[in-house]
């Protein structure tokens, strides 16, 4: 059973700090922060399903996380939906786009794989800049109306703050969930070797289809909590790739394949990317900082912190997963 | 003796390559078929071809009453027909243990988590690799990844087993006790369906033997019988000399 796993409760216990943390003090910046570093998390622990358990490459892992946003800020502002429900519904959406998406694309393999979810990103990005309701290249405005079913802005995001980190602890719990099933074992046999998975009994192509519209589920769902936080949405910030590929370098920073290693990659590389891109002399430097990571630890650490983690403490393997 | 497999003239065509053509065998329920032939005779194609990996130009291929001409491999083995590689396919980066859960979890029982678990490190107890089970499947040696070929398909459940030379590379032990493994595996009713080039391991184990050459089918009889075959002598064998040796040492 999950709840016997210990790195279940390291995810709740993780949650809880989260959420403590900023209510203690009512600490408004130290929230936003903490906010940035839970959507990292979203989004690595997801796009690990794709890369660490699966072996599929997903460049466009963001193209998720920037549809859920638009779907659920169109329902919050033109059809005057509640925001668990648009949420919900954005999450729902975007994962039937990717089973479709990935019925097509994991015929793939490798690198060709890879391209194509580049080119899905690119195509979803031109089909958004220019769809009407959607506002084209301007994008969508929320009314400050649209925050009153949750008692005023200023509470608004406080809830999608917490609303948020449910999404963070939801995703390392599935993350975990998947990792000890069956599911998840035909998922990693796939990984180590597609074809002897097929003669093992494996439908890969099922699997993987599955697999990539789950992985859309949750950061379409923080799409839509952190567009309708910020109030508005363009194409631009809604489908960042330089975003999609840093999420796999704080993947292979972390340690691919593990729910823990994902996470603290997740955290670190967000921590980092903060600071830098706040320094004012520093404009950008954060991308040379991810390229030269990518190397270091593509060179060195080809299995993340987590791996060094386990050289230490033999025994940690077997807690943190 | 029902028919377990029957195949009825079965072709396949690789651009200019007449790989197999127009092979039609039967596989008995209970019994070790052998599949002997020179290299490129298109051994491993017909495996191939019976398990779904390649789809037949002609022909029809039937399974325990069931037509699987074309089913894909994961539909094959749930019927319960499981294969090993030539080329051994280990999933490196897990450990034998859960090599063999896969097997057991998607074969022909298409078993849940615990009991896959259970019935692998049976599987692995009866196959001699229990105190491996939790090593990485890379850290194998040759005969440990045919091994574990042979443990995962067995997990599988399945009623014949096509091996595809998995005596090829192994030290004299080792074949000896493969050999003692594959007795064993027929013993508890699994039909076996052999690739092999050792061709003493393949007189002795087989009950009868097809020989391929050039993609068709050149003999088919027991052991003795295709041993005599002037044209498998000819084409395969190479010289009387050996035939009659190999007899003899049976």
């Amino acid at each position: 059973m999950i709840f016997k796993r210990p790195s279940f409760w390291l995810t709740l216990l993780l949650a809880a700090v989260f959420i403590y943390l900023p209510l203690r003090s009512n600490d408004a910046a130290l929230r936003e922060d903490l906010i940035l570093v839970a959507v990292a998390i979203i989004l690595v622990s997801n796009l690990n399903l794709m890369i660490g358990y699966t072996g599929y490459v997903n460049f466009g892992h963001i193209v998720f996380y920037g549809l859920g946003g638009y779907v659920g800020l169109y329902l919050v502002s033109a059809r005057g939906w509640h925001l668990p429900s648009a949420a919900l519904t954005a999450g729902v959406f975007v994962s039937i786009c990717a089973l479709f998406f990935g019925l097509g694309v994991l015929r793939l393999r490798g690198a060709y794989f890879a391209l194509a979810t580049v080119g899905i990103l690119v195509a979803v990005h031109a089909f958004v800049s220019n769809f009407d309701p959607w506002g084209r290249s301007t994008g969508m405005y929320l009314p400050f109306e649209a925050y009153e079913p949750l008692g005023g802005a200023m509470r608004a995001l406080w809830v999608t703050y917490y609303l948020v980190i449910a999404v963070m602890a939801l995703s390392m719990i599935l993350s975990l969930a998947i990792k000890r099933s069956k599911f998840g074992l035909g998922l990693f046999a796939i990984r180590e070797d597609e074809d002897a998975a097929v003669v093992l009994g494996i439908n890969a192509t099922v699997y993987k289809a599955i697999i990539y519209s789950v992985s859309a589920f949750l950061p379409a769902v923080a799409g839509a909590l952190m567009f309708y936080k910020n109030g508005m949405i363009d194409p631009s910030i809604a489908f960042e790739y330089m975003l999609s590929i840093e999420g796999i370098v704080m993947l292979m920073l972390g340690g691919q394949g593990t729910v823990i290693g994902a996470a603290m990659g997740a955290g670190l590389y967000e921590r980092l990317r903060s600071y830098l891109l706040t320094q004012p002399r520093l404009s950008n430097f954060h991308l040379v900082i991810a390229g030269g990571l990518l190397l270091v630890v593509v060179l060195f650490a080809s299995r993340g912190l987590i791996e060094w983690l386990y050289k230490f403490v033999p025994r940690s393997r077997e807690v943190i997963e | 003796m029902t028919a377990l497999l029957e195949t009825q003239g079965v072709s396949k065509r690789f651009g200019g390559l007449q790989a197999v053509s127009d092979v039609s065998f039967t596989i008995r329920q209970g019994e070790i078929l052998g599949l002997i032939g020179p290299n490129g005779a298109g051994k491993t194609t017909l495996f191939n071809i019976v398990n779904g990996v390649y789809k037949p130009d002609k022909g029809k291929i039937t399974f325990a009453g069931k037509d699987i001409t074309g089913l894909a491999p994961n539909h094959v083995v749930k019927l319960g027909l499981a294969r090993t590689h030539q080329i051994v396919k280990p999933l490196n980066g897990m450990t034998v243990l859960e090599n063999v859960t896969v097997g057991a979890c998607f074969g022909r029982e298409s078993l849940g988590l615990r009991e896959a678990r259970e019935t692998s490190l049976e599987v692995l107890k009866e196959v001699g690799m229990a105190e491996r089970a939790q090593s990485p499947a890379r850290s194998l040696t040759l005969a440990g990844k045919k091994r574990l070929e042979v443990a995962r398909a067995l997990a599988a459940g399945p009623k014949l087993l096509l091996l595809d030379e998995v005596l090829a590379g192994l030290t004299p032990t080792e074949v000896a006790q493969m050999i003692d493994l594959i007795r064993k595996i027929r013993e508890r009713g699994v039909s076996v369906f052999m690739i092999e080039h050792v061709m003493q391991a393949v007189m002795k184990l087989s009950d009868r033997i097809v020989v391929l050459n050039f993609g068709q089918k050149l003999a088919e009889g027991s052991p003795p019988e295709v041993a005599a075959d002037s044209q498998v002598i000819e084409a395969y064998l190479g010289d009387s000399e050996i035939a009659d040796r190999l007899m003899e040492k049976k």
